[in-house]
This record gives C-alpha cells, structure tokens and sequence, in this order.
C-alpha cells in the first residue's frame, strides 16, 4: 500500500477549475420525473407537477425540489474539452478533468455533502455549475487508505441569482 | 405538502413526521434513471460485493434526496431549506428499510426570520445510522 496516493502534480492542481457547465432549460416534465423518482412509491408533492396548486403557493409556480439535477445525462455547454472523453464513472475523473494523471484507485464512494441554498429551480431556468477542487486529505481506513477529495460547485442563474453553492467530499480507495 | 408547522408552534425538542422507505432496486433504478447514475455498485451485487459490501448499494444522493423530503414534509410551503450537511458513513444495501429522524435543536431570530435548526439522520430498520445530517430551515416574515 502506498504511504500516500496524493502526488506533486494533485497538488499542484488544488484550487484548479474542473469544470463549466450550462444546463439545457429545465422542463417541467424533467421537475416531475425526478419529484416521481425521489418519492417513489408515494406520489410527489403537488408542488412539483401541479401547475395550479403551485400557482397558489407563495413561490408562484412549479418549482424543482432542491435536490434537483439539471446536469444529468447532457450539458447545453461545457468549458472542458476533456469532458466528453471522460467516463462519468472513472474514479480517476477529477484529475482527468485537470489534465493530469489520477491515483488509479478502483473504488468511489460519495463522502458527504453540504450546501448552502439560494433560489429554487423553476421550469425554463438555465443554469450554470463551475466546480473548482478544493482539497485532498487521507486517512487509514476499514478498507485501507481512504483519499478524500472536496469539490465546491456553484450554481447560478444566467442573472447571477445564486442556486446553490455545494460542497462534496469523493472517497477513493 | 400538507403539514400543521407554523413559525408559532416551532420549538427546541420538535420531532419531524418520519419519512420511510424499503429500498433496493426499484427505487434505485428510478433513481439512476432521473440522474444518469448507473453505476455498477448500484446496479450489480457482484460489483457491490467487489467493492467490499454484501450487495448493491444505494446512492448517497438518494439518501440526501430522502432528507430534503422529510424537511419538506415537515416545513410545508412556507418555510424554506436554507442549508443542509450530511455525512455518508454506512452502505444502504439492498432490501435495507430506511427512516429519517429529524429533531428541532434551536429556534432563533435572524435578518427578519425565524430560523430552525435540525440534526437529522438516516437510520436502517434495525437502527443504525446510515447518514447523520444538520440543516437549518427558515420562515420567511
């Protein structure tokens, strides 16, 4: 087992951007079927495919679950020419994205996630994610040495208007 | 959404209605298929047994889903989530009963808003923590 699976190059990209997506314009059948998903079996709130119950809530309309993906299965734009040639599952995608060699670990867990909100996602919105890597660590663990990789991605309106800004921490063992 | 919260009856101590669900393929499935996340350890328990685990196992995003929906349940139309953390620390294998647990630990004033804290965490059927969690809501004046 390797004392570390952080090389110079890793770091040297820490602070690095990952990534620039524009999202297609959310659709309300995009809202419902990820509300249908989320709930499944119990039928999703009105909230997120009832246009005239919406109407009469204090947000005016559908708006999308704040959980909600608009990057899923295609980007509008995207600012890596890497991206598209990048399996979306490689555990080594985060260095790809910065052009540099990864640490060749099998196995990718989702760590944990914290996020500040902003404005709900509404039909028609489109919206742009830039993710930048915030930092490596590591730690012996159950099943060896763990390396914990911190993302933050902010999400905005195309006016600026902040969605969310999300932190994610990526395990690779 | 219907929920009897209102910023009047909100204190420290507050129990969330329990947000339940059986999990395994079926909901996974749905899941992966809304966010293209079709991942051989959520798909196959020789990859999920591959990597350590008894079988396929559900995705933390699910689970962050779950959470986001047992606050809603909770807050109603008026209220909004302002932040939410959690931590991903057990594999939610398959045919595993997940519940979220949700408790009201502050209750304060700020910028014109009430606001709530909760600690929050997704347990097994037999009581062991999955995914602990924090958030703080808010109800706008």
């Amino acid at each position: 087992m390797p004392e570390t699976n952080i090389s110079p190059a890793m770091r040297a990209a820490i602070g690095g951007e990952l990534g620039r997506r524009v999202s297609f314009p959310v659709s309300e059948s995009d809202i419902r079927r990820w509300a249908i998903a989320v709930y499944w079996p119990q039928q999703p709130p009105p909230l997120f495919w009832d246009l005239e119950y919406a109407t009469g809530t204090r947000h005016g309309g559908i708006v999308a679950p704040e959980d909600f993906n608009p990057f899923a299965w295609m980007s509008a734009e995207s600012s890596s020419s890497r991206d598209a040639d990048i399996d979306a599952n490689d555990p080594d995608r985060t260095e790809l994205l910065l052009g540099i060699a990864g640490p060749g670990l099998k196995f990718q867990l989702n760590g944990g996630i914290s996020v500040e909100y902003g404005e709900r996602i509404r039909p028609g919105d489109v919206i742009t994610s830039v993710n930048r890597l915030q930092s490596y660590t590591e730690r012996e663990g159950r099943l060896g040495l763990m390396l914990m990789t911190n993302t933050e991605d902010t999400w905005t309106r195309a006016d600026g208007t902040l969605i969310k800004r999300s932190r994610a921490t990526l395990i690779r063992y | 959404m219907a929920s009897d919260t209102s910023t009047a009856n909100i204190e420290v101590g507050q129990e969330l209605p329990l947000f339940t669900r059986e999990t395994g393929f079926a909901v996974w499935n749905r899941y992966a298929a809304v966010n293209d996340e079709f991942v051989p350890i959520h798909m196959d328990d020789e990859a999920g047994r591959a990597a350590g685990y008894p079988s396929a196992f559900g995705m933390g995003n699910l689970q962050w889903a779950y959470l986001h929906n047992a606050i809603r349940t909770w807050l109603g139309e008026d209220g909004r989530i302002v932040s939410l953390s959690c931590q991903f620390r057990g594999a939610n294998t398959k045919g595993m009963t997940l519940t979220v647990h949700g408790t009201v630990t502050a209750v304060r004033e700020e910028g014109g808003a009430r606001h709530a804290d909760l600690e929050l965490v997704v347990k097994d059927q037999d009581g062991h923590t999955l995914t602990p969690a924090t958030a703080t809501v808010a109800f706008d004046a």
